[in-house]
């Protein structure tokens, strides 16, 4: 069985606050809170890429699970916000992390692509290797393309996180995934080369505040789980709006939904691996056996969730 | 009670304050439904009228109005 050993983040500095984001948008703080749950987000600097980002989240993992680099089998990074058509990420991120030659694995998905990219890390650990899987982006180079549109402009953020992947042991046993992709959504959530983020919100929200339960529900009844009998989900951090309704649909407390979207905004693919690794330094000690779901829905529609127990 | 008197009941419900909304005035546009709000009334839909809307029907231009969505309970029942 596949494992996580370790999680990882990185955070530029600088702080945007809803107050200076709002602004952009002819709105306020309040107006940001209510739509979204944020009150700030990360920006990188110019000079900080999605590989550099990638990378030092990446080492962020390795140096806490106390595995080194040079033991990777493979790099996978999610990101939907590289700053080109071609090469994405991967090779760039693999060299910074000091082992140029191992395979790496682009996944140029939006928001699900880290909870993709782990899905696929638990088939292929074995023989793989330890496969060190990365969600990153700079989103702060799409937000400020003109025009910025409100609902748009207001969301996003930077950041990096990261997961250990290991065939053998770890603290989170990955025990099942479930994964779908639906192509009649692709006009409602889209981002061309050099122009503004297209987002139709109120379609996006229909699709996911239906899909992500289900989802969740189905991968739960194949190994005879109730939604309450979950630990903590780990969402994708798409606005705190969103999170609700899907705690409400599956009848548990918010409580067991780890949210940090109020200080990072949504950080597109590498939420959820950042969400996750803040989550691992804060939960209590588990019972072995407790589960805990992983969940993201994003442009595509992409959409799914992977269930893990603690060991 | 009528249905258009009972899907009146229900947006008002959704959208947490009173509404009359003319038949054809988008609720989008209006103010009545946000995008939050949207799911909420499909399920409240699903329970009033004891029907199943799947998901490719989550469609927000089937509940923009009054008449839209009655067109749509008319097709669905």
């Amino acid at each position: 069985m596949p494992f996580i050993r370790e999680f990882g983040s990185w955070l530029p500095e600088r702080v945007v606050t809803s107050e200076e984001a709002g602004a952009w948008v002819g709105s306020d703080a309040e107006w940001v809170r209510t739509v979204s749950g944020i009150d700030e987000r990360r920006f990188a600097k110019d000079e900080e890429s999605v590989s550099d980002m990638a990378a030092w989240a990446g080492l962020d993992c390795l140096e806490r699970a106390g595995v080194p680099a040079s033991a990777l089998g493979m790099v996978i990074v999610a990101s939907s916000s590289f700053d080109r058509c071609f090469p994405g990420p991967a090779a760039e991120t693999a060299l910074k992390l000091g082992v140029p030659g191992i395979p790496a694995l682009d996944i140029t998905m939006a928001s699900a692509g880290s909870l993709f990219a782990l899905a696929l890390a638990r088939r292929l650990t074995n023989p793989a290797g330890p496969i060190l899987v990365i969600g990153a982006e700079k989103m702060s180079s799409v937000v400020t393309r003109e025009p910025q549109e409100k609902g748009v402009a207001i969301l996003f953020g930077d950041g990096a996180g990261a997961a250990l992947v290991m065939p053998d042991s770890g603290k989170l046993e990955i025990l099942d995934a479930e994964l779908a992709s639906d192509g009649t959504y692709a006009a409602d959530l889209f981002l061309d080369p050099y122009k503004p983020l297209y987002m139709n919100g109120r379609s996006v929200i229909m699709q996911a505040s239906r899909k992500v339960p289900a989802v969740i529900r189905t991968v739960l009844q194949r190994h005879d789980i109730a939604p309450g009998e979950v630990a903590s989900f780990l969402m994708h951090q798409a606005n705190q709006n969103l999170i609700v309704r899907i705690a409400a649909a599956l009848k548990v407390p918010l409580e067991s939904f780890y949210s940090n979207i109020v200080r990072y905004g949504n950080t597109s693919s590498a939420s959820l691996l950042i969400a996750a690794a803040e989550w691992s330094r804060s939960a209590p000690p588990m019972e072995k056996g407790t589960p805990v779901v992983f969940a993201a829905f994003g442009a595509g529609f992409h959409w799914g969730s992977v269930l893990a127990r603690a060991v | 009670m009528d249905r258009r008197s009972k899907l009146i009941e229900i947006l008002s419900r959704v959208a947490q304050k009173e509404v009359n909304p003319s038949d054809d005035e988008s609720l989008f546009d209006s103010g009545t439904l946000d995008s939050f709000a949207l799911p909420d009334l499909v399920s409240a839909l699903e329970q009033e009228f004891g029907i199943s809307i799947p998901d490719s029907d989550m469609n927000p231009r089937k509940f923009e109005t009054v008449a839209r969505i009655s067109e749509y309970l008319d097709a669905r029942q």
